[in-house]
């Protein structure tokens, strides 16, 4: 979906953006992770064209982007800022219906969007008279966010949308945007400096440093084949954790004991997630955890001893 | 003070046609050029928000042309554009660029970046972005500099009138002048009026949203047309002779009133003022003017006096008044400043003001020459006997006519002389001296009797039309009243008077001002 090939950008004798180059495959969630000013902003401006590169070119959806007057190219581009960027001088409902205004959509079609969208991100339509100022750090990701998905642009990108949200607001946000079934079929491409963010959100992740691209690759890939100290060093500090987090619980699925007597009640939890999330489900009274195959339906029960246990087994298969 | 609003109301309501058309006038002035400051400042400051490397450069100029002092700057307008609305308006114009051009760019430079970079990573044109965004965010600030704008206009608009554009400066120099309050208050009180009023207007509007403020965008060039034909119609038809009165004129039985009673003269009238009167009628943008009799620039500019064949101009006969103890203190005073009397007659006055005012010779220079040339000049005695304050109003003539009386007195008698040259006005002028700041200054008849004494309207009737009656009335009530002796009169008759440039008096055959009635009323 996304191509790019050789891209720099200089300002005066700063490379902000050197030489780099890859790809993104539709419905790809890219994270361009590194620490600040390694030049993820500019390498996310560069494929809107708000940064005209130095050198280098850019194809989305097999398209050169310069190929394209700049504003019909970003009409087609979902775009959240950190601090959300809303008008001030709009309401809820006038902010999230510009773009809708660009491409010249009837009323009726911009008002069932309108609605379909408040509902999928758990905003009230009261909030739709506000104006920015009148809602909370939270709710304003929300509605910069509902302002970015509202045409349905096959294209995401997103810099540090939940920077400036507080810890709870921002766990809480990045829930619901891993279960928005709007986003599953976008391509994204996102940038953060929070490791586990990239890990939490991102099915690639590029590690950059210096305006290049250090390792790029799946977040187990990254954890367990690093390519370099540079890499191993950055991810060092929150490893277990981030290890949990990027094995699924399908990867482990055949060292967990087959169920014998299931209880009738409760969710089976979905191999697609991670190992992580599964103990985040056992806490306190709770026990034992209910699985169930994504692939073969099987359903398993399991204890938090069981899990770390097919855990160990499966990363030193990986290390061995 | 019950009796000064009292007669302040009854002014206002004698002269209600008057404040009606000097308030609209006004509007007028302020409006017109506030909305060309707009249509130019906007544009331009939103182009060096664009272009910050030339924002200095324009800033600069902006804030220079409001450092010229307005009188000045409407001077700099006669040669370029004549006199009237269009220099008042360029003027009025220039002064209200800086503050919109500097919050124009102050409003767009201050939005902030994230909401614009949003703005266009959805798509947004530059067009679309300072449209919906970037002028709306900066509109607060943007008008509080059109807020700032107005209020300087209505004040500098005041200033229109010396160059014969109207508006209520008429009402408040023409009080200055002729020492009225009633008549200053009622221009001073609606100019006030109207820089609150306008203030409050564009609070409101600076509270309606952007959208609202759209529609009257539309009204702008409407109001823009009404008042340029308002302003176009009557030069158009102006095509008899029109008279240019300075605001003081306008306002005296001895003036405009008079030329409507005595004479029955109509004329199209504009009021302007007297610094640039005789060079407005030079450049042909006013025929007839009220001027002085020895003025110099009659000589400078080629113009000419009608006569007054029907006496509505009382004489202003120059004499020194001095102070009766003065005189006892001083012994050979009188004598020394009667040497002058009835040696200057009014040609040999203007070509003495001709010399200060038009060739800038100082007036010690040109006194000297004239008491050289009539044998009357004799070197400083520097004596010690004594220190004689001379005093003189604020224009070339009382300078010239001091400088002769200091070295009259030094030259024949032992007193030394102190100058306080350059006392504003005859007000002024008298108080220092009945209140022994000093001892003399030269005062005209006409004066004397309409400024100081004011008498009762049949005393000056019987009085005004002949020279001595004039004199004798003023020095006796002088001395009377105030113990202030005239002395023996210089010669020339400082009177006011209609002039014309000589060429078209000729042409036109107008000798006197019945001659103007009369071709005035032929055409
Ligand atoms: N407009 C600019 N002018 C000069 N240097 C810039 C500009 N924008 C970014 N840089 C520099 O480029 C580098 C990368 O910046 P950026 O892409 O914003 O980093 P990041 O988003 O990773 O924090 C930094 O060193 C920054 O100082
Ligand atoms: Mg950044």
């Amino acid at each position: 979906m996304i191509r790019v090939q050789n891209l720099s950008k200089q300002y005066g004798q700063v490379m902000a953006v050197d030489n780099i180059s890859f790809e993104v495959a539709e419905g790809d969630n890219l994270i361009l992770l590194g620490t600040s000013g390694c030049g993820k902003t500019t390498t996310l401006k560069m494929l809107n064209r708000l940064i005209e590169p130095t050198a280098g070119k850019i194809w989305i959806g097999g398209e050169d982007i310069t190929a394209q007057k700049p504003e019909l190219l970003r009409r087609n581009i979902g775009y959240v800022l950190q601090n959300n960027g809303l008008f001030p001088h709009y309401t809820v409902a006038e902010n999230i219906t510009i773009v809708p205004g660009l491409l010249k959509w009837d009323k009726e079609k911009t008002r069932n969007r309108i609605h379909e969208l408040l509902q999928k991100l758990h905003l009230s339509t009261d909030l739709l008279t506000k104006y920015p100022s009148q809602l909370s750090g939270g709710q304003q990701q929300r509605v910069g966010l509902a302002r970015a998905l509202m045409t349905n642009a096959p294209v995401l990108l997103m810099d540090e949308p939940f920077g400036a949200l507080d810890n709870i607001t921002r766990t809480k946000i990045q829930e619901e945007f891993k279960e928005l079934d709007e986003l599953q079929r976008k391509t994204i491409v996102m940038v953060t400096h929070d490791v586990h963010e990239a890990f939490e959100l991102g099915n690639r992740i590029a590690i950059m440093d210096k305006g290049q691209i250090v390792q790029m690759g799946t977040p187990a890939q990254l954890l367990f084949k690093p390519e370099n100290d540079f890499v191993r060093n950055f991810l060092k500090a929150q490893r277990l954790q981030l290890e949990l987090k990027a094995i699924t619980l399908h990867d482990v699925w055949y060292s967990l004991p087959s169920a014998h007597d299931l209880p009738d009640s409760g969710l089976p939890l979905n191999t697609n997630e991670s190992i992580w999330q599964a103990i985040q489900k056992l806490k306190g009274d709770v026990k034992q955890i209910m699985l169930k195959s994504a692939q073969t339906n099987e359903v398993k029960l399991v204890t938090f001893e069981q899990l770390m246990a097919a855990y160990n087994h499966y990363q030193n298969t990986l290390t061995a | 003070m019950n009796q000064q609003q009292q007669s302040l109301w009854q002014f206002v309501q004698q002269q209600s046609d008057k404040l009606l058309s000097q308030t609209l006038e006004h509007i007028g002035l302020t409006l017109v050029s506030l909305l060309i400051a707009i249509i130019v400042g906007l544009p331009l400051g939103i182009f060096i928000a664009r272009k910050k490397q030339l924002s200095g450069t324009v800033l600069g100029i902006a804030g220079v042309l409001q450092t010229i002092p307005s009188i000045a700057l409407l001077g700099f307008m006669i040669p370029l554009l004549g006199i009237g609305a269009t220099p008042a308006i360029v003027a009025l114009f220039l002064y209200a660029l800086l503050p919109i051009i500097r919050n124009t760019y102050t409003g767009i430079t201050g939005v902030e970046p994230s909401v614009k970079e949003a703005a266009l990573a959805m798509g947004m044109s530059a067009r679309q972005i300072l449209f919906k965004v970037e002028l709306p965010l900066a509109m607060p600030v943007i008008l509080a500099g059109i807020r700032t704008a107005t209020v300087i206009n209505v004040g500098v608009a005041t200033l229109a009138s010396y160059i014969a554009a109207g508006g209520l400066g008429e009402f408040i120099f023409g009080g200055i002048s002729l020492n009225n309050s009633n008549m200053i208050l009622a221009g001073a009180i609606p100019a006030a009026l109207l820089a609150i009023l306008f203030d409050v207007l564009l609070s409101v509007v600076q509270r309606v949203s952007f959208k609202k403020l759209k529609y009257a965008l539309f009204a702008l060039p409407v109001i823009i047309v009404a008042f340029a034909v308002y302003y176009l119609v009557p030069s158009a038809s102006g095509g008899k002779l029109t008279a240019g009165f300075t605001p003081e004129f306008m306002g005296r039985q001895d003036g405009n009133l008079g030329l409507q009673q005595k004479y029955g003269l109509k004329i199209h009238t504009t009021v302007i003022n007297d610094a640039v009167m005789y060079k407005a009628a030079f450049e042909k943008q006013i025929d007839v003017i009220s001027g002085y009799s020895t003025d110099g620039r009659l000589k400078a500019f080629n113009l000419t006096v009608l006569d007054d064949d029907k006496k509505i101009f009382p004489p202003y006969y120059a004499a020194p008044i001095v102070r009766a103890d003065a005189l006892q203190k001083y012994p050979g005073l009188e004598d020394a400043l009667n040497l002058l009397a009835g040696h200057i007659n009014d040609s040999v006055m203007t070509e003495l003001n001709y010399r200060t005012d038009q060739l800038h010779q100082t007036p010690e220079r040109v006194a000297k020459d004239f008491l050289v040339a009539n044998n009357m000049f004799k070197p400083s005695r520097k004596g010690k006997a004594g220190v004689i304050r001379i005093g003189s109003k604020v224009f070339g003539e009382q300078y010239i006519l001091a400088e002769m009386y200091r070295m009259l007195i030094e030259g024949n008698t032992n007193y030394t002389t102190s100058a306080k040259t350059g006392l504003g006005g005859t007000k002024i002028c008298f108080d220092a001296l009945t209140n022994n700041q000093i001892d003399f200054y030269p005062e005209y008849t006409g004066t004397g009797l309409l400024v100081l004494l004011q008498p009762p309207a049949v005393k000056l009737q019987q009085i005004t039309s002949n020279k001595e009656k004039t004199y004798n009335y003023v020095q006796q009530e002088f001395n009377k009243k105030y113990s202030v002796k005239w002395l023996k009169p210089i010669g020339f008759n400082n009177a006011y008077a209609l002039m014309m440039r000589r060429q078209q008096a000729d042409e036109l055959g107008i000798k006197t001002i019945s001659d103007l009635k009369h071709f005035l009323d032929r055409n």
